[in-house]
Parts: structure tokens; C-alpha cells; sequence
């Protein structure tokens, strides 16, 4: 497969303070890659680096083999960046920030109008394209910044952040825009949010205190996040020892009185037992929610195994 | 560049700033003409016996295109302002520093985007004197010496004013900072002025004294150069300041 970009060693001190510390990042042909991590972790310094807005201390970056620090000019006509904040003039109309867009990207004369026409009907931006950005709800002057980036076809796409400060349904619908986005071109996404990462990127990069913890693809993620323990509520609850008889359960934790978190052993897992001794026995069943880590909790985990690894 | 310069351009029409500079400054020019021109057919019979006398010329275009000389540094730090501070506050600079453009070209074109406007302002001013021509003969080698003076101004107050507007995120303080240097630079030839030969070199500095010898048709290659190295100092300046924030964050 070959790299679109393709960054190493990178890192960003600011004078004292380490921002960044030696991360690698890769990006295959038609992926999108997850940049998650809490806030202050370092995302938006690397986002910013790897657009070219901030140079690293040390280390690499290639743009479709074109060394961005060398010769940013011919790099940057490759990629396309949406900022946190979108960086649109509000006292123009959409369609004339986006023809400017389109010249400052060097899109030549011919091509610029269909490539204008194109991205307007790609971010749904039709309707509004002859009104002032300024005017326009947030969710769509989120549009006009991923039209932006995306306008003159660049090989990779960085978005910082696009979801956020968004209403839900905006959030919906900015995400269904990355999801169509990412069928043309290789994306990275910044983002805080772990749901966001599961429903639209192939692989994912986590990164805390400037450092990169974990690289793998999305369901390597999964497989951590899925925490050994079920809740349970049953109208009609046994006695606690009825439900550690069950085949698998290691511990149990009473959470009301008719509601309990069983741990069990990650290959073994209870949950079937569970569900057919409550039909025979009439515990009656009201929920079951299988427990899954929050990013914080993979995180820690994460941040647990590398300590781990390191003692070892 | 070019793309950048006509879209700041395009973008100062928008707003109403523009057509109010306009019109406004044409407003009080017009009337300084007029006063001007007023006075000129008042005392014109008097002068007439003198052997050379000042011409219409003299009296008129030079104090007229002064006048505009003095306007046009009050107005240039409210065109400047918002080059780069306004772009900052709206945190709209990275689509120029993630597109393919040098942080040279970026300065350059907001610095061409600002000049043109005064440029238009500039030959609206000059017609002014032109129309004279209805009814008088005018020196006009004169006027154009006095035009290239004014426009050499102008790029010196728009370099100036691009520079200070890189430092700040506020419009307002970049105005009022670009405004005081401006005016310093106009009046530090006073000192040089009050008797003491050896502060020349403040004359030297001085905005206005080299703009003089261009409006009585002089033209030095010095003060031409001046000018020259005033711009292009303030827009390297500029240029560094942006490339140093990409450098250090």
C-alpha cells in the first residue's frame, strides 16, 4: 500500500515544555486514521505540524513522498486542513470563499468552477451557497471548512476536531459528510470522542502527555475496551449466592437492590448462563448491559500494560 | 499572491470602511480644492504683474496633493488595522499558512490586496488636478513627481501598518500603534528643524522631508530610495514575524 503521509520522530518542544515526543504516523490510500486522546494531550500541536502550521522540533514529515519541511509548497497542495476552529471569512458568500479556496489551492482556471460546483454538492451545501457565512448555523459553517479542505482534491485530509461544539444531530451529519469524504480521499481525524473513532476510522493512534500510546487498527481497540464485567437487573432477584453459582462468575457487586454488576473471567464469559437460568428460574429480566470501557478506563489500561511492560 | 491581493481587496469593498473612506476623504479633499482654487482666482490679478510668480501649479496641485498627503496618513492605519489582526482574532490564518503559499506571499499579498485600494484613492485624488486642465495649463511633470511621491507614501504606510498589524490580534491596537509610528515619522524632522545642525540624520528619518522635494517636482533618487527601503524593510519584517510563528508556535 503506499503512504500518503508519513511522519517520524516528531516532536515539538516548547522552549522547556515537551508538547510532543517522538510519534510516528502513518497513513495508507483511501484510511482513516483516529487521533484520539484527552485534552492537552498534544493532538492539535501534531495536527498542526503535520499541515505544516507549526514545524516539529525533530523528526519527518512526507506528504505523498514530498518532504513538507524541504518544500512545503509542492507538499501542501496534497492536504487539506480543517482547523478547530474552521477559518472562513464571514462576510463573504460560501460559494465565493470556496472559489477563493480553490485559486489559493492552485486549482487552475478550467477546473476551478466544476471543482467548486462538485464540493458544494458533496457537503450539501447547495441551498446556502449564496448566503453569507457569517449568517450560517455552526453546523454548516462546519461544512464550508471540510469543503475547504477538501475543494482542490488533496491526497490527505487532517480534521482537528470536527465534531466538536456541533449539536447532536449536527454531530450526525458532519460525521456522515467525513464517513462520504473518506471514500475519496485518506483522512485523519482528531478527536476526544471514543464512539466517533468506533463508527469512523479503520485504525487509531492514541496519544497522552505527547506521547503515543497505542497504534493498531479498530478492533484491536475493541478487544480493550471490553471490560469483564455485565450488568444485570432482574425484578425478581435471587439471593446473591444462587447467582455466583453460575458458571463463570467471579465476583459479584450489588449495585441496588435489584441490579448487579457480575466480573467474570475474560474467557469465560457468563452471560448466556445468566440469560437461560433467568427464564427457567423467573427472575424476570429487565436489563442487561454489557460493560465497555470509557476512554479514560482504556487509557488507564493502556497506560497500566505500558508500566507493566516496562518493569518486566 | 495575486489571488490573495484581490481577494483582500474584494473583501474591503464589502465592508463599509471602504466606501466611506472613500467618499469621505474625497469629501474633505474636494473642499480643500475648491478653497484652494477660490483663493488662486482671488489673488490671481495681483500676481499676475510679478514677475515669476508662482502658477497654478504651485498653488493649487502641490498644497492640494500635501493636504492628501496628511489624509492618507490618518486613513492607512484603518486599512491596515485588519490585515493581519483581524485574520488572527478570526483565527482564519491557517487557511493561508496550510495553503501553497510562502509566508512571503502571504505578506506580500495582503501587502499588493491594501495598495491597490489606495491606489484607487489615489487616482480619484489626482483627478481632482486633472480637471483643471479644462481650463488652465498645469505642470504636469510636476503632478506626476507629486503622484509618485504620494504613492511612494503610500507603500511605506501600508508596509508599515501590514508590519505592526502582525504583531497583534486586536484591529485596534495594531491602528492606533501604526498610527503613532506614522505620525512620529512624520514630525521627528522638528527636532532636526530647531537649530541643532547635528541632528540631520533625524531629518533624514523623517517620512515628511522626503516627500517635500517630490510635491515642488524634485526628484532625488535618494528620497525615492527611502521610501524603497522603508517598504521593503517592514514587509521582511513581516514576513519574518509570520514565518517565526510557524517556527516557534
Amino acid at each position: 500500500m503506499t503512504k500518503l503521509l508519513e511522519a517520524t520522530n516528531l516532536g515539538k518542544n516548547f522552549s522547556q515544555h515537551i508538547a510532543v515526543s517522538d510519534i510516528n504516523i502513518h497513513l495508507c490510500r483511501g484510511e482513516v486514521l483516529g487521533f484520539l486522546g484527552p485534552n492537552g494531550a498534544g493532538k492539535s500541536t501534531t495536527m498542526k505540524m503535520l499541515s505544516g502550521n507549526l514545524a516539529p522540533t525533530h523528526g519527518q514529515i512526507l506528504i505523498n513522498g514530498i518532504d513538507l519541511l524541504e518544500q512545503p509548497k509542492s507538499a501542501k497542495v496534497h492536504m487539506g486542513y480543517l482547523p478547530e476552529t474552521p477559518p472562513l471569512y464571514s462576510e463573504l458568500t460560501v460559494r465565493e470563499f470556496l472559489t477563493f479556496c480553490g485559486r489559493l489551492k492552485q486549482l487552475t482556471k478550467q477546473s476551478l468552477q466544476s471543482a467548486v460546483d462538485k464540493v458544494i454538492e458533496r457537503c450539501g451545501l447547495g441551498d446556502v451557497q449564496h448566503r453569507l457565512i457569517g449568517q450560517l448555523s455552526k453546523g454548516f459553517q462546519q461544512r464550508v471548512g471540510i469543503a475547504q479542505a477538501i475543494v482542490h482534491h488533496p491526497a490527505v485530509v487532517i480534521l482537528d476536531e470536527p465534531t466538536s461544539g456541533l449539536d447532536p444531530i449536527q454531530i450526525r451529519e458532519i460525521r456522515h459528510l467525513i464517513r462520504e469524504v473518506a471514500d475519496e480521499h485518506s483522512v485523519i481525524l482528531s478527536t476526544h470522542i471514543l464512539p466517533e473513532v468506533q463508527m469512523l476510522c479503520d485504525r487509531v493512534q492514541i496519544i497522552a502527555h505527547g506521547a503515543l500510546l497505542f497504534s493498531d487498527t479498530i478492533d484491536a481497540l475493541s478487544t480493550h475496551m471490553h471490560a469483564s464485567s455485565v450488568q444485570v437487573q432482574l425484578a425478581n432477584a435471587p439471593t446473591v449466592d444462587e447467582l455466583s453459582a453460575i458458571d463463570g462468575v467471579v465476583a459479584i457487586q450489588t449495585i441496588a437492590d435489584s441490579t448487579f454488576r457480575l466480573h467474570y473471567q475474560p474467557e469465560n464469559d457468563p452471560t448466556e448462563q445468566l440469560v437461560s437460568q433467568a427464564v427457567t428460574k423467573g427472575w424476570q429480566l429487565r436489563q442487561l448491559i454489557a460493560d465497555t470501557h470509557s476512554l479514560e478506563d482504556v487509557f488507564m489500561k493502556i497506560v497500566q500494560r505500558e508500566d507493566a511492560s516496562k518493569d518486566a | 499572491m495575486l489571488n490573495l491581493a484581490r481577494n483582500e481587496l474584494y473583501r474591503l469593498f464589502l465592508s463599509p470602511l471602504a466606501w466611506v473612506i472613500l467618499a469621505l476623504s474625497q469629501a474633505l479633499l474636494a473642499y480643500l480644492f475648491l478653497s484652494h482654487l477660490d483663493y488662486f482666482v482671488q489673488i490671481q490679478s495681483q500676481i499676475a504683474a510679478i514677475p515669476s510668480a508662482p502658477g497654478v501649479t504651485e498653488m493649487i496641485v502641490a498644497p492640494l496633493l500635501g493636504n492628501a498627503a496628511i489624509i492618507l496618513l490618518l486613513i492607512s492605519p484603518l486599512i491596515t488595522m485588519r490585515l493581519m489582526a483581524e485574520e488572527r482574532r478570526n483565527q482564519s490564518l491557517p487557511l493561508l499558512t496550510s495553503s501553497p503559499l510562502s509566508a512571503a506571499d502571504v505578506i506580500i499579498g495582503k501587502f499588493l490586496g491594501s495598495f491597490a485600494f489606495l491606489l484607487i484613492l489615489l487616482l480619484m485624488i489626482l483627478l481632482m488636478p486633472l480637471s483643471l486642465l479644462l481650463g488652465s495649463n498645469i505642470d504636469l511633470m510636476q503632478l506626476a513627481s507629486g503622484a509618485l511621491g504620494l504613492l511612494l507614501l503610500i507603500s511605506s504606510f501600508m508596509a508599515i501598518g501590514l508590519f505592526l498589524s502582525s504583531l497583534t490580534r486586536q484591529p485596534a491596537i495594531a491602528a492606533i500603534a501604526t498610527f503613532s509610528l506614522l505620525f512620529f515619522l512624520w514630525i521627528v524632522d522638528w527636532a532636526g528643524q530647531s537649530g541643532h545642525d547635528d541632528a540631520g540624520w533625524l531629518g533624514w528619518l523623517s517620512l515628511l522631508k522626503h516627500f517635500e522635494p517630490l510635491l515642488l517636482g524634485e526628484l532625488y533618487s535618494a528620497d525615492v530610495a527611502y521610501y524603497v527601503i522603508v517598504t521593503v524593510t517592514f514587509l521582511l519584517l513581516a514576513i519574518r514575524k509570520l514565518d517565526n510563528e510557524r517556527l516557534t508556535g
